[in-house]
């Protein structure tokens, strides 16, 4: 920081071990960006995070209302975070839509920053507040830290000659600037980022590097932030380490699998909330030899991903629950035509338009069995963002591997929350090599499009282009061999079961689990996201004594082979999800086992403390000879 | 914001799919006729327009490998198993959605879509209109029996007004679709029309629609003798063909009936229609123009053509060289590449990997 103009007033630097931060503000506010940075300022001091952005679907809800607020919530701390956080430490509230509409969820005594020139009349009515609660006493249970932060930026931008609208626009950074200062969080990055952003625009630039560095001086200067906290680095393993979101990690899978598999990928792909961001990202990946069709619906994108890998490239698809039920009449073709193909739908609140921005996990029986027929396909989900980054080549490996369509089930709160990432040397990337069926040599017999590899049941690839291969297959059911039209009953029994067990026999890793004290009666066990919240709520549960294991199911269709002796091995099996019981309904019904549900669908990820509370309860059931 | 697409020149739609040479053995139409025995109705028109294609598939002079037939669900759809080359039998209305993905990957293909008119007009009608803008390489037959035939006999898009059928017990109320207008209010670049029955004519259409780069969009009126028999009888009528048959031919007068006698004129209100040339005079009868890059009159042409099939101009209406879909696509990629200065190595990824903000922690 450039501070030869003020004055260090003497702060006290106190070490604290975590802190939850979140940034609130209107639509138009920029929240969203300021917690990016404030997140690459935390990741880049080693501090382990997890992030957790929360924004309307509509693009700009009317301003100042309830509707239109937007926030971003991050949780940092000198040890291993699992989570975005329960509730926030600090709530900084931009105005007084963004005060009502996130004061539910701060505890009593924790901090409002609260910018109170946005308090008019005008804007509290909007609301519904009567008189201003920064006034009329009706914050006492918080400490209040009132900063008027849109006069401060205004005056500190008055010799750049912008019109006021203009000036108030740089805010989010005077923002910024103080919880950097609050927090002794570095600033290079952040001014790093700036002079790219805005390099063609020298005065925007230009002022919002000087609201940054008005809203850090503020924060030293100012009586009422005596204090500002440091929170040392997390102990990592050694290595490089970036701050990632699920989509960006997902679509650098996506490339990776491709350059591991010297394959080109192609994406086919309609937009869509919370999926668009891996399309944007592919477009961009040309240079990978990454080919991107923005199709005319979910259908067309697909099929296009389809048609490339029939032509021997990785087609992928992207979209979200209502395009993924677009989609299911191909994917069974896919089935049927056994060719690779990665499908994935990055789950949000549904029925039919549901919550477009909300997260939640109730796709996973359409993933399941969404077709007509008999139609497997394996399901692989992500756990945490950066693991979007294996889940996608893994989905590659095993689609490529047994030719078959592959769901990879991410969802919003992995798509848009981030963490941060050791990044993987290339070379230890899994080796995705695989041959096409070889030209016959002359004399052969006639190619047999439909036999497969004894080990995993795969049947060739044969792309157009190899002479002597020319065969003919559709959706119609084929004779087992040899691939023509087949009509007999038999033979549609033998390839049912045949397909049926290509996915059965998929080689997936055994279930871990985490019992630390070995005797545990209680099993949580889940899926996707819900990973950090169920290990965040275990480790609160033992804290308080209760031994409780843990298992996460990484492959949800084949389920490994030692699921059912897991689950057999514990009195009480419970299994959070944001659905209404998907994965167990899967479970109870493959297993006969008892297993419980604890099931929210709020758009929102699990507490930690939901979580600690529903193994606490089962485990006192227990005792209680329940 | 837009930029500048640096328009890679327009080709032959062949260009890119590996030719016979010298050394290989010459291919004949048997090369071309698979061992599958073909199933459709004594008397379909499906098997004199799969004969025209297996005649004249090997006049291509392009390898046989590199030839991929992709097709819906229909009657017509079945064609690709009764060619002995690659062969996708995909699901109903989705060809050209597949083959879009397929030629985009695959720059030595050359890829048929082999449609019906419910496939292609019905349930496939986006993925056919969105193809037919993109103009995406592909030739693209569209079988019209104006009937769904295989899933015997419900009145189909092109199904003329009142239309009595299983489906539409006192007559359908729909108004059919003209595939030929369609397609050029799709902005396709290659549009024609021929007869199941004209084995010449057709296959003269489908040499020129090969041999464009782009959509070329064929619509083959095609007989069903089981659910519609004779929807194009009047055609086949050696007097009634040449009172309503108007031959197009790029660059030449309109002209049709006994010894040429009528001419397609423009109207006082700037539309087409059809008069005597004695009367209108042979300077004022329309010469063809399937290159004007300008649809409307070969628009106005296609509407001669009405569900009663009075006058129906068949041959290729438009022929415009635009830009392929997938060349300009592929363009981009390999655009992309060759600034890397080659393929991506394993450093390219580490460093898009590592993105722009990385730290890093000392064990
Ligand atoms: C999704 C789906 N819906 C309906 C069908 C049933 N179906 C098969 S072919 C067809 C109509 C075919 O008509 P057309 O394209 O004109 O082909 P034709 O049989 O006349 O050659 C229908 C409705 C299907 N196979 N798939
Ligand atoms: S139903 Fe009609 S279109 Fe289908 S095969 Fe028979 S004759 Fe041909
Ligand atoms: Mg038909």
């Amino acid at each position: 920081m450039d501070d030869t103009a003020v004055v260090p007033a003497p702060s006290r630097v106190e070490q604290i071990d975590s802190v939850v931060i979140r940034f609130a503000g209107d639509s138009g506010d920029g929240m969203q960006l300021t917690g990016d940075r404030f997140t690459a300022e935390t990741a880049s001091l080693g501090n382990d995070l997890a992030t957790l952005p929360n924004f309307p679907a509509e693009i700009r809800a009317p301003q100042g209302t309830l509707p239109g607020v937007s926030s971003f919530q991050l949780h940092f701390a000198d040890h291993d975070v699992l989570t975005p956080g329960d509730a926030p430490d600090v709530l900084v509230a931009m105005n007084p839509a963004a005060l009502k509409a996130n004061l539910s969820d701060l505890p009593r005594g924790k901090t409002i920053i609260v910018n109170t020139d946005e308090f008019t009349k005008r804007n509290l009515t909007k609301v519904g507040y009567t008189a201003s609660p920064v006034e009329d006493g009706s914050l006492e249970s918080w400490q209040v830290q009132p900063v008027p932060l849109t006069s401060l930026t205004v005056e500190a931008l008055k010799e750049f000659g912008l019109s006021r609208k203009d000036s108030e626009r740089s805010k989010n950074m005077f923002a910024l600037g103080l919880l950097c200062w609050l927090y002794n969080r570095p600033t290079e990055g952040t001014e790093r980022f700036l002079k790219t952003k805005f390099g063609r625009k020298p005065e925007i630039l230009a002022a919002n590097l000087a609201a940054f560095k008005a809203g850090w001086a503020f924060g030293e200067t100012t009586e009422g932030f005596a204090v500002s906290y440091e929170i040392a680095p997390a102990p990592a393993p050694a290595g490089t380490y970036r701050n990632v979101t699920g989509n960006t990690a997902l679509a650098y899978g996506l490339v990776a699998a491709g350059h591991r598999s010297g394959l080109p990928v192609v994406l086919g792909s309609y937009p869509i909330t919370p999926a668009s961001d891996i399309l944007h990202a592919l477009s961009g990946m040309k240079k990978f030899g990454v080919t991107t069709i923005q199709a005319e619906d979910e259908i067309s994108a697909i099929g296009a991903a389809l048609g490339a890998s029939y032509g021997g490239a990785i087609g992928v698809t992207t979209t979200s629950g209502p395009g993924l039920a677009l989609k299911s009449e191909t994917i069974g073709l896919a089935v049927s035509l056994e060719l690779p193909l990665v499908i994935v739908d990055v789950q949000r609140g549904g029925p039919s338009t549901g919550l477009p921005t909300k997260t939640e996990q109730s796709d996973l029986l359409q993933a399941m069995y969404g077709r007509n027929g008999e139609s497997p396909v394996p399901v692989i989900s992500p756990r945490s963002p950066a693991d979007c980054f294996d889940a996608a080549i893994e989905a590659v490996r095993v689609a490529i591997t047994y030719r078959t369509p592959v769901l990879l089930l991410s969802d919003g709160y992995l798509a848009n929350g981030s963490e941060p990432w050791q990044l993987p040397s290339v070379a230890s990337l899994p080796d995705l090599h695989v041959d096409f069926a070889p030209e016959p040599e002359p004399g052969a017999p006639a190619f047999r499009p439909y036999d497969r590899d004894p080990a995993t049941l795969a049947r060739p690839w044969a792309p157009p282009g190899t002479a002597g291969l020319e065969h003919r297959i559709g959706g119609i059911e084929k004779a087992d061999g040899t691939g023509e039209i087949s009509y007999d009953p038999d033979n549609h029994d033998k390839m049912v079961r045949l397909r049926q067990a290509k996915i059965d026999g998929i080689d997936v890793p055994d279930l871990a689990v985490d019992d630390p004290h070995g005797d545990a009666d209680v099993l949580v066990i889940g899926w996707g996201s819900t990973f950090g919240p169920i290990a965040a709520g275990a480790r609160d549960a033992r804290k308080a004594g209760i031994h409780v294991a843990t298992a996460h199911l990484r492959h949800l269709n084949p389920f490994p082979a030692n699921t059912g002796d897991v689950l057999k091995r514990y009195r009480r099996v419970l299994i959070p999800e944001m659905n209404l019981g998907q994965l167990s309904l899967l479970l109870r019904g493959k297993y006969l086992v008892d297993a419980r549900g604890y099931n929210q669908v709020r758009g929102l990820p699990f507490s930690s403390a939901e979580i600690s509370a529903a193994i606490t309860s089962l485990a006192t059931q227990i005792e209680e000879g329940y | 914001m837009t930029t500048e697409l640096g328009m890679p020149s327009v080709l032959s739609g062949l260009v890119g799919v590996p030719h016979l040479t010298a050394d290989d053995p010459k291919q004949t139409r048997k090369n071309f006729t698979s061992d599958a025995e073909v199933r459709w109705c004594p008397g379909c028109g499906d098997y004199a327009i799969l004969a025209a294609v297996q005649g004249f598939l090997p006049e291509l002079g392009i390898r046989r490998e590199n030839v991929v037939c992709v097709s819906g669900i229909g009657c017509s759809s079945r064609f690709p198993y009764y060619l002995d080359t690659y062969g996708l039998h995909s699901i109903h209305g989705r060809a050209p959605a597949i083959a879009t993905g397929l030629v985009t990957a695959r720059p030595d293909l050359n890829v048929w879509v082999i449609t019906g008119d419910g496939d292609a007009l019905s349930i496939g009608g986006n993925h056919l209109i969105h193809a037919l803008r993109r103009n995406v390489n592909l030739t693209i037959l569209l079988f019209n029996n104006r009937i769904y035939g295989l899933t015997k006999g419900q009145y189909s898009p092109t199904s003329e007004p009142g239309k009595i059928t299983k489906s539409t017990p006192v007559g359908s109320v729909d108004t059919p679709f003209n595939p030929v207008s369609l397609a050029l209010g799709a902005e396709a670049t290659f549009v024609a029309r021929t007869l199941d029955s004209d084995r010449k004519h057709l296959t003269s259409v489908l040499k020129q629609a090969v041999e464009h780069r782009g959509s070329a969009l064929v619509e083959i009126y095609q007989n069903c003798p089981i659910f519609n028999d004779g929807a194009f009888d009047v055609l086949k009528d050696r007097d009634e063909a040449q009172a309503r048959l108007i031959r197009l031919e790029h660059g030449e007068p309109i002209r049709f009936g006994v010894d040429g006698s009528q001419g397609v004129v423009r109207a006082a209100d700037g539309t087409l229609e059809v008069a005597d040339i004695d009367a209108a005079g042979l300077p004022n009868v329309l010469v063809h123009d399937a290159g004007n890059p300008n649809p409307a009159t070969q628009f106005a042409l296609s509407r001669l053509d009405d569900p009663t099939l009075s006058h129906v101009p068949l041959g290729v209406f438009r022929k415009v060289a635009r830009p392929a879909y997938d060349d300009l696509v592929r363009a981009q990629v390999t655009g992309a590449v060759e600034a890397n200065n080659g393929p991506a190595t394993d450093d390219d990824l580490a460093a898009l990997l590592a993105g722009k903000d990385t730290w890093t922690v000392t064990g």
